[in-house]
């Protein structure tokens, strides 16, 4: 910096003193400050070492591989207690990425129909909309897991009592049972031509953009991706025999056996959180709508463009910008009440691993490192994928 | 409202015409029996106080305001709830608003396209076609790339009369249109509406611009409360004004 060409040499302004100079005094903060973090974490760690050494637990990730011997409510993938406390950690992982990522996807839909619901000219919606949110959001998230796990799930009648509908689908205390889908030979087939009709229709939107801009038609784009999306794969399901049948789950003396089933644990933790999550989604969705203002409607009105076309062209491209960063720390907020699962039983990660197989094991360093590392993880991806989909709307705007 | 309102009025062939219109916000009347008659390639400037009502008048025209009471006849179409009517109309009037309000998140030339493309249906080249044609008439084709955040105020206006010449309208409404800009620019967009005047557009202004006034108007219109007070020639409304409130509201806005 100080020696930068000049040409006037007299008129360089003199070099303040180090301890006036912005640069050195913020590098020198930054330096102090890690150092400071870098003890305090080398001191928790030490002491945790030292303790562990006293009870005689060994260090390292050994442990990963040795039996677990306890048996988790519901796994993924095929599990049972002579398997190792790794395969504890797969399946807490698998059962806390699948509620996660049930639960972002519902909590979106549900946000979004409330936040567009709450803006209604129709004052019944508009109401309702508006008492959901305000009940919803203003109670504790653990109240409402409870509230349906125990008040709801487990009030249900008991297996001999199910509520059935056609003897294939029962519900009961101890969940939700259906039929389960056995796929024959030839069901590929049918998987293949749902992978080619997405295809289609990413061709099919590319061309029909093409054309409007060629003769001005507009082309029926959903109605014809739709057709293709249901039509496709069952013509090759059909074309294959129909090669599907279903194992239905049978009332026996004291259980349900066969087909297929959701636990009560699962389901009150996905309604909790997908609800609770929705109501601040659907007052982000608001606040995004409200943010355009109203000049753009009546701008894009005056001009004879059509309501929903408003909404598409103008309003929405316009909200998403205000509703994406805020949406995204809803995602991570999601994710992470996952871990209330514990308090119902629900297998999830922390429930699983730095529960059960940290009591029985006792590697505190590890499996904590674990357990964070894999929620780091988990926000990380959110928040990238997020952030390639605000980049991509901002990008259009600027 | 009734048959005898309408033929009782003279030249009943108009572009617009507003037969004894009322309009309530709730409780507050803001237009009071408006009677207003504009012929084909007429240029009206509408001035008066503010809250006065005149936004509230052009904006009836096209409908980003409902009237309660009387009629409002566009190009032969009757305004009622009709949504084909309200549609029809407003893509036969083009209208500037004082903020602009171009889409921020699209281009100048996309903002120009994009009411061709939708509701006309013109092929995108054709669209585009135009639209530089238009940006040219407001002289910033240059510009045609750029988001209107990059733009000064005076040619973010341009681009927002351009974006509804565009359509092609038979008539054309503005409020305001250069209450926002700083002085300097005020006469370019003056310039701009000048010469769309010299093409014999059907006009609507509301300013306080007296001179624009004076060059171009056919007829001046002052309003207070919500009543239409005074309609006359320009050089007549402002040299001898007839109505006491019409000389205390030119003197104030002469006075500085
Ligand atoms: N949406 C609305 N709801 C209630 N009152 C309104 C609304 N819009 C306008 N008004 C009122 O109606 C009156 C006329 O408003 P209008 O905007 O037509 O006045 P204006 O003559 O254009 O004034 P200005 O010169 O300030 O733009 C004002 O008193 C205003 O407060
Ligand atoms: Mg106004």
């Amino acid at each position: 910096m100080a020696d930068q060409p000049t040409s006037g040499g007299g008129s360089q302004p003199s070099k303040p003193p180090p301890w006036n100079d912005p640069a050195v005094r913020s590098i020198v903060f930054q330096v102090l400050a890690l150092v400071v973090l870098g003890w305090f974490f080398w001191t928790i760690l030490n002491n945790t070492l030292a303790n562990m050494e006293r009870r005689g637990i060994s260090t390292g990730f050994a442990f990963l591989d040795r039996a677990a011997g306890f048996g988790i409510l519901m796994s993924l993938i095929p599990y049972d207690e002579s398997n190792s406390y790794g395969r504890t950690f797969v399946v807490g992982l698998l059962n806390t990425v699948l509620v996660a990522f049930l639960g972002i996807i519902l909590a979106t839909v549900l946000g979004f129909v409330l936040g567009v619901a709450r803006l209604s000219n129709n004052w019944v919606i508009a109401k309702l909309a508006t008492v959901y949110v305000e009940v919803v959001r203003n109670i504790p998230l653990l109240l409402q897991i409870f509230f349906w796990y125990i008040a709801v799930l487990q009030a249900l009648p008991g297996i001999r009592q199910s509520i059935t509908v056609g003897d294939a689908f029962y519900l009961n205390n101890r969940g939700f049972f259906f039929p389960k889908p056995i796929f024959g030979d030839g069901f590929g087939l049918v998987w293949i031509a749902l992978i080619v009709a997405v295809a289609a229709i990413v061709c099919l939107r590319k061309w029909a953009r093409q054309r409007l801009d060629r003769t001005g038609q507009l082309f029926p784009v959903i109605y014809v991706s739709i057709g293709l999306i249901i039509g496709l794969p069952l013509l090759a399901f059909l074309a294959m025999g129909a090669p599907l049948s279903f194992e239905f789950a049978e009332l026996q003396r004291f259980r349900l056996a066969g087909g297929a089933s959701v636990i009560p644990e699962l389901m009150a933790l996905l309604w909790a959180l997908t609800m609770y999550t929705a109501a601040f989604i659907a007052e982000i969705v608001r606040a995004g709508i409200l943010a355009v203002s109203h000049g753009q409607t009546e701008a894009s009105r005056a001009l004879g463009l059509k309501n929903s076309q408003t909404l598409q062209l103008v309003v929405i491209p316009q909200a998403m910008r205000v509703i994406i960063p805020p949406l995204t720390s809803q995602y991570l907020n999601l994710t992470k009440n996952s871990s209330l699962a514990t308090a119902i039983g629900y297998p999830d990660l922390v429930a699983v691993f730095m529960g059960t197989t940290l009591n029985q094991t006792g590697q505190a360093v590890e499996i904590v490192a674990m357990t964070m590392a894999v929620y780091l993880t988990i926000s990380l991806l959110i928040s990238l994928v997020m952030n390639i989909y605000n980049r991509r709307m901002a990008l259009v705007e600027r | 409202m009734d048959e005898a309102a309408a033929s009782q009025d003279n030249g009943s062939d108009g572009i617009i015409r507003m037969i004894d219109v009322n309009k309530w916000f709730g409780e507050f009347h803001v237009l009071k029996n408006i009677n207003l008659n504009v012929g084909a390639g007429e240029r009206i400037v509408i001035c008066g106080p503010s809250g006065s009502g005149k936004s509230t008048v052009i904006r009836c025209i096209n409908r980003l305001e409902e009237h309660q009471r009387g009629r409002i006849i566009v190009d032969g179409v009757e305004l009622t709830n009709d949504l084909k009517h309200i549609e029809q109309i407003r893509r036969e009037v083009g209208m500037c608003f004082q903020h602009f309000n171009l889409f921020p998140h699209l281009t100048v030339l996309d903002n120009l396209c994009l009411a061709p493309q939708y509701v006309r249906k013109v092929p995108r080249a054709e669209a585009e076609e135009t639209a530089m044609m238009y940006l040219e008439r407001v002289q910033i084709p240059e510009q045609a790339d750029k988001f209107p955040g990059q733009l000064s105020g005076g040619q973010q206006q341009r681009v927002a009369i351009a974006r509804s010449l565009c359509m092609s309208p038979k008539i054309m409404l503005f409020d305001e249109p250069t209450s926002a800009l700083d002085p300097e620019m005020i006469k370019e967009v003056l310039d701009t509406m000048i010469e769309l005047a010299e093409t014999g557009m059907t006009m609507l202004v509301v300013t306080h611009e007296m001179g624009f006034a004076k060059t171009v108007a056919n007829r001046v219109i002052f309003m207070d409360g919500g009543e239409v007070i005074e309609v006359n020639e320009p050089n007549e409304f402002f040299d001898n004004p007839q109505h006491d409130r019409t000389q205390l509201f030119l003197s104030q806005i002469l006075a500085h």
